[in-house]
């Protein structure tokens, strides 16, 4: 807690924290001082001269900015007076002298500071004759961000953003004095994971968003807050749609969280809500063996009937269900009690072989929270490379490591975008990730110094898997390592939006809802609560697939699930089995071959709550009706049960009161509260009694040869990507990423093509020579329909895609 | 008179008076060789006893500036050889004509202030004078005057000679800094002032070149010697580049507390043919003028205050009777938009609104009401129109392409109502 001091503003003797800056203290003390470039989240530079006020010096008073001065014991501020209206008044009429004042067609007429500002602060008419400054307007400066740079008072909170935040400063301000303007550099696009923030910082309507352009008027947009879920940072957002059609997010400021920051693939993914291929209505696989539309009453018995069918002549134990992690916790929760209560089995998993070990997720030991970051001395990151798979998180960690003086330790097979701010960087081949834990614990030869590092606390550990190539025991034993450094918080992170919760919500097959082991004492009290009998746990998704191959499991519900996607070595079996529901909002390579397909709704359609990697429960709600007849997941899974001789007990709100009611970590979280109480910061689950998971001793699998790195990159081929036009253009072509060593060894040049094979899949791909690869390892990004699997590779020069040497 | 201290050399040997050679032989770096058996704050002390002011524009006591640097290492010392302001060519002088008179300068003032680093921001438009500083700084260190042992001292220093690219606006000491470590060329806000946090964060004396030019006169005899040339609060001597309308324009290394009719019509041999005075800019084009009324006051910085001007770069240009005042107050003041970094808006925007209304009149499309509006647009650059300046701006460019302004409003407002009502043929 700082020390305080009094400080008069307007002759009203107040109490701000020593050394807040003037606007700062006015605000929080009810005066607003008006502004454009400060922004509270960078900086200040007092470029814009808006917020001159008056402060009493020794020598008088003096015109000063309020966003760059500091506040000290007896600082005497007039923010009224009559110098400080001329010098305002002065400033607001040099900001619209060459503004083009085209209000009635610009975005951010009726949401402008420039324009709210000027009629609260500024001078009722212009005594401009002259002509206006010109420049070619607008100019795209990337894919989804246009400048006009008449509309431009060269504020720059863009250019510091791009600089200060997301560390990638890819616009600047060119030329000067008049002619000042902001722009990118020759031949480099603004190709910023973080664009959209630019835009809604931007105060006129200078830049704008192409998603958003001239689609509609501020004052005709109807707002909810939200969460979004398209990773499991949770950044809080307000989705704002019209005429039943959402048409942009912005991001809400929250502390713990988002810091009001928002990755383009976040802030412009919900177009995938609209696209043309979105399923409208039930499809049932017809006597001649194609889909075709269906009622939903029909729709619904004939699920319900195939999977009696499937437990009648196999038993409940050969019915799984994967899905969840895309969902709300309602759904998810709904899921889980119709599979384990009403058709009675333990085969079920959010998660779809990708993520970590559930317990690791759902413990408490050592959990920390990402604001955390805040008070680190040192930062771990060994896992994903967060700008690619939690971009947001990303920004935490990069404030840690920039402006908060932060030690970061980064651990990652390849170059992450982290790389840049790491005081200490390591790689290792995928498959060697013990080893390398090892030598770190002991502070072998050169990780010396990283071991040295890692002693200063706090720390906070992020923690997760790399790639998909690595076994996820490596994280729960780095987990357990970080979590014996000092004053440790641990975030173990996997990426899927709401996985979190749907483990949470007993979507794993050793967990019950709120954070339970499944054993007898958990199942008996879960099964008394729900008057049903609850299985033994079963299967996890890996177990599932491997079911589906070998025949002993024979039907298999999906929610909002596409497995092949991440195993898509297993898109036989899964195409294979007996039957197959499946509730989503596509037709994906998982479902294709399913016997009923219901179309449920998505994002800003359904209200309910999600969880984050934290375990922050936060709302999400509803600004737009589903498309067709889709309707609320949550509903069709009652109306399941209710076929299935069973009962799911109601609509979303009612299902939270169980959730609460019956999920130990969720006791304390009630609807109302979140919506209120809860507010912007959500509302933490409690930290369940689970231990973190022991790693096993046999983590290692060396590859004999070249090793596989499949990572993640933020625009993939998935679905929310590919299904919304101004995504789509972005998604990465995957490449083929080789050491110089390994690429000089196989006669493969930079931007030449190579034969990658990994376990039943093969691919001719563009090569790229990467020398941030450990030697001897293979990265290729992943989702891209490539069926590569398994952690040893074999590479080969090919002459171009689809063909050998 | 006094002998000229700082420009004798340069007028008795002409020929090479920039050379080494030349330097030593008439006492050059004697007063390094007395430095360095001095203790650092010694030479400090003299350096403030002296009351030297600074020679860059600003006009601030050079040893109490010396008294803010902060303890902290690294610190640096830089010089300002940014010389652009309009009508100012006196550093020019000194850099290319005894261009070791400054490196030995620097060499004493890096050690009063206990630093190893020095550097030399020169504007691009001066090849010649930073050919020669170049040759000279290469000669000291061949000759031990520079390098890692000063004349056995055990004394250190390295001076690099950095070139500006074409910005008036990296004259202002940390734009200076900026475009030194390779940004924009941009004013920070102060505080922090640079004796604090300057070049790369760390503590930072700027001095201009003719006041590091002084430091071999100052050691050699005594601060006391130098406080007591020229009238008290403006001691020693300056040079004043004297342009425009007179007889013979060019440096003059005077004594402070002479009068402007000395200057302009004794050493600068009068108006031009023979024509009569009718304003002059007394220092550098951010300096309001003076008219003739005020020939006969002393050329002292607190004369030039209480007219409610400044002595400012030295720059003095004279205009005589045919000068068309709204033609030579657009000049000055497009030179100021041109030059403005853009960074606040009132300089940015307002400038060149003033340039555009000046420019207006001058072809004859002024309106009554622009008498009024220029005044408005200063005072929103400049609150209050006083001297010496209020700012609703970060750094005193804004404010300074106020003062045309203000002086022909103040002097000659009539011609500018004439031109306006259409009385005078516009036009330049």
């Amino acid at each position: 807690m700082s020390e305080m001091v009094k400080v008069t503003i307007d002759g009203v003797e107040v109490e701000v924290p020593a050394g807040e800056l003037i606007i700062k203290a006015a605000q929080d003390h009810g005066t607003y001082i008006p502004r454009f470039c400060w922004h509270p989240r960078m900086e200040p530079v007092g470029m814009c001269r808006m917020c001159l006020v008056e402060v009493e010096t020794p020598r008088g008073r003096g015109l000063i900015t309020a966003c760059t001065q500091r506040v000290a014991e007896g600082t005497v501020v007039h923010t009224k007076s009559e110098v400080v209206k001329k010098a305002q008044e002065g400033v607001l009429e040099f900001l619209l002298i060459n503004h083009p004042l085209d209000c009635p067609v610009c975005d951010r007429g009726g949401e402008c500071p420039l324009q709210d500002q000027t009629l609260s602060h500024g001078p009722g008419e212009s005594r401009f004759v002259e002509e206006k400054r010109h420049f070619e307007k607008p100019i795209p400066i990337s894919d989804l961000v246009m400048l006009d740079r008449e509309r431009c008072i060269l504020c720059a909170r863009c250019t510091r953003f791009s600089d200060e935040i997301s560390g990638d400063p890819l616009i600047e301000f060119l030329d000067r004095g008049n002619y000042t303007q902001v722009n990118t550099f020759p031949d480099e696009p603004f190709a910023s994971y973080f664009s959209g923030n630019t835009v809604q910082i931007c105060p006129v309507g200078a830049l704008t968003a192409t998603p958003y352009r001239f689609r509609a008027r501020p004052w005709d947009l109807e707002a909810v807050e939200s969460t979004c879920t398209m990773c499991s940072v949770g950044c809080r957002v307000s989705v704002q749609a019209s005429q039943n059609q959402v048409l942009r997010l912005l991001a809400v400021d929250s502390e713990p969280v988002g810091h009001g920051w928002l990755c383009d693939k976040g802030r412009f993914g919900y177009e995938y809500l609209r696209s043309p291929a979105r399923l409208e209505t039930p499809l049932v696989r017809g006597d001649d063996g194609e889909l075709r539309e269906a009622a939903w009453g029909e729709a619904l018995s004939v699920a319900a009937e195939g999977i009696k069918g499937v437990v009648a002549r196999h038993g409940a134990d050969a019915v799984a269900g994967l899905g969840g992690a895309r969902s709300t916790n309602e759904e998810a929760y709904a899921f889980g009690k119709l599979l384990r209560g009403v058709i009675g089995t333990g085969n079920l998993d959010a998660r779809m072989g990708d993520a970590l070990d559930p317990a690791l997720m759902a413990t408490g030991e050592a959990r920390g929270l990402i604001g955390d970051l805040e008070r680190a001395k040192t930062v771990l990151v060994w896992g994903p490379d967060l700008k690619e798979e939690l971009p947001v998180l990303y920004l935490r960690v990069r404030r840690a490591a920039t402006a908060l003086g932060a030690t970061l330790v980064v651990i990652h097979p390849r170059v992450t975008g982290l790389d840049r701010e790491a005081t200490h960087v390591v790689r290792y081949r995928p498959g060697e990730g013990a080893a390398l834990l090892d030598r770190l614990a002991r502070g072998d030869g050169d990780l010396a110094a990283v071991r040295e590092a890692l002693t200063a606390g706090p720390v906070v550990a992020i923690v997760g898997r790399a790639g998909l190539t690595e076994s996820p025991d490596l994280a729960a034993a780095v987990v357990a390592f970080a979590a014996g450094l000092p004053d440790a918080s641990v975030l173990p992170v996997t990426r899927r939006g709401n996985v979190y919760g749907a483990v949470d919500m007993g979507m794993a097959p050793g967990l019950l809802p709120g954070r339970v082991l499944a054993d007898q004492a958990g199942r008996d009290e879960l099964a008394a609560a729900w008057g049903l009998s609850v299985p033994e746990p079963g299967r996890d998704a890996d177990g599932i697939l491997a079911g589906l191959a070998d025949g002993s499991v024979r039907g298999l519900l999906l929610l909002g699930a596409d497995p092949v996607a991440e195993n898509p070595d297993r898109a036989a079996a899964v195409a294979g089995a007996e039957f197959v529901v499946s509730l989503d909002l596509f037709v994906n390579d998982s479902n294709r071959a399913a016997d009923v397909i219901l179309p449920v709704v998505g994002f800003s359609e359904v209200e309910g709550t999600v969880t984050n990697l934290e375990g922050r429960v936060q709302k999400v709600n509803r600004v737009a009706p589903g498309i067709g007849q889709s309707r609320q997941a949550t509903e069709v899974l009652g109306d399941l049960a209710v076929l299935l001789g069973g009962s799911l007990g109601g609509p979303a709100d009612a299902l939270f009161k169980e959730i609460s009611a019956v999920a130990p970590a969720y006791r304390d979280i009630t609807w109302d509260g979140l919506a209120w109480s809860g507010g912007r910061d959500g509302i933490l689950a409690s930290n369940s009694g689970l231990s973190l998971p022991r790693p096993g001793s046999d983590i290692d699998s060396p590859a004999p040869g070249l090793a596989l790195h499949l990572g993640r990159v933020l625009y993939d081929a998935g679905t929310m990507v590919t299904a919304g036009p101004s995504l789509a253009k972005l998604a990465a072509r995957p490449m083929a990423h080789l050491h110089p060593d390994d690429a000089a060894r196989f006669g493969i040049e930079d931007g030449g093509w190579a034969k990658v094979s990994a376990g039943s899949g093969e691919a001719v791909l563009p090569a790229a020579v990467d020398p941030s690869l450990a030697p001897g390892t293979v990265y290729v990004p992943f989702n891209f329909a490539l069926a590569l699997s398994g952690n040893s590779v074999e590479v080969s020069a090919a002459t171009g895609p689809g063909d050998a040497p | 008179m006094i002998e000229p201290l700082l420009t004798s050399r340069m007028t008795a040997h002409p020929a090479d008076s920039h050379t080494i050679a030349r330097y030593e032989a008439t006492g050059g770096y004697d007063a390094l060789r007395k430095a360095l058996k001095m203790k650092p704050e010694e030479i400090a002390a003299e350096v403030k006893a002296s009351n030297l002011a600074g020679r860059g524009g600003a006009g601030f006591p050079t040893g109490v500036k010396w008294g803010f640097l902060a303890p902290a290492t690294p610190r640096y010392l830089v010089i300002n050889a940014d010389e652009s302001e309009p009508g100012t060519f006196k550093d020019r002088q000194l850099l290319e004509r005894d261009p070791h008179q400054l490196v030995e300068g620097i060499v004493i003032a890096a050690y009063a202030l206990n630093t190893n680093r020095a550097f030399v921001y020169i504007r691009g438009e001066y090849p010649r004078p930073a050919r020669r500083l170049h040759a000279a700084i290469e000669e000291a260190r061949t000759a031990g005057y520079i390098g890692d042992d000063i004349l056995g001292s055990g004394f250190a220093l390295e001076v690099t000679i950095h070139l500006g690219a074409g910005a008036y606006i990296c004259g202002e000491e940390t734009a200076l800094l900026n475009s030194l470590e390779g940004l924009r060329g941009e004013p920070r806000i102060k505080p922090p002032f640079p004796a604090v946090a300057g070049l790369y964060a760390k503590p930072t004396i700027v001095n201009n070149v003719e006041t590091i030019s002084n430091m071999p006169w100052i050691v050699t005899h005594g601060g006391a010697a130098y406080d007591a040339i020229g009238p008290e609060g403006s001691r020693g001597t300056r040079l004043f580049s004297v342009s425009g309308h007179v007889e013979r324009p060019g440096n003059y290394e005077i004594v402070m507390g002479m009068t402007w009719r000395d200057l302009i019509y004794d050493l600068g041999g009068g108006v031009r043919d023979g024509k009569a005075l009718k304003c002059w800019i007394p220092g550098g084009a951010s300096a309001p003028w003076l008219t003739p009324e005020h020939v006969d006051e002393p050329i002292t910085i607190q004369a030039c205050t209480r007219l409610g001007t400044m002595l400012g770069s030295g720059g003095i240009v004279v205009m005589d009777e045919t000068t068309n005042v709204v033609a030579a107050a657009l000049s000055l003041v497009r030179f100021f938009a041109h030059e403005s970094c853009g960074q606040c808006t009132p300089c940015r925007e307002g400038t060149s609104w003033l340039e555009r209304i000046l420019e207006r009149i001058l072809h004859g499309r002024g309106r009554m009401s622009d008498l009024d509006l220029l005044l408005d647009v200063s005072d929103n650059i400049s609150p209050g129109l006083r001297w010496p300046p209020a700012m609703t701006t970060i750094c005193p460019l804004g404010p300074s392409a106020v003062s045309p302004i203000t002086s022909i409003m103040a002097n000659f407002r009539d011609e500018v109502v004439a031109m306006i009502a259409g009385e005078v043929p516009a036009g330049v």
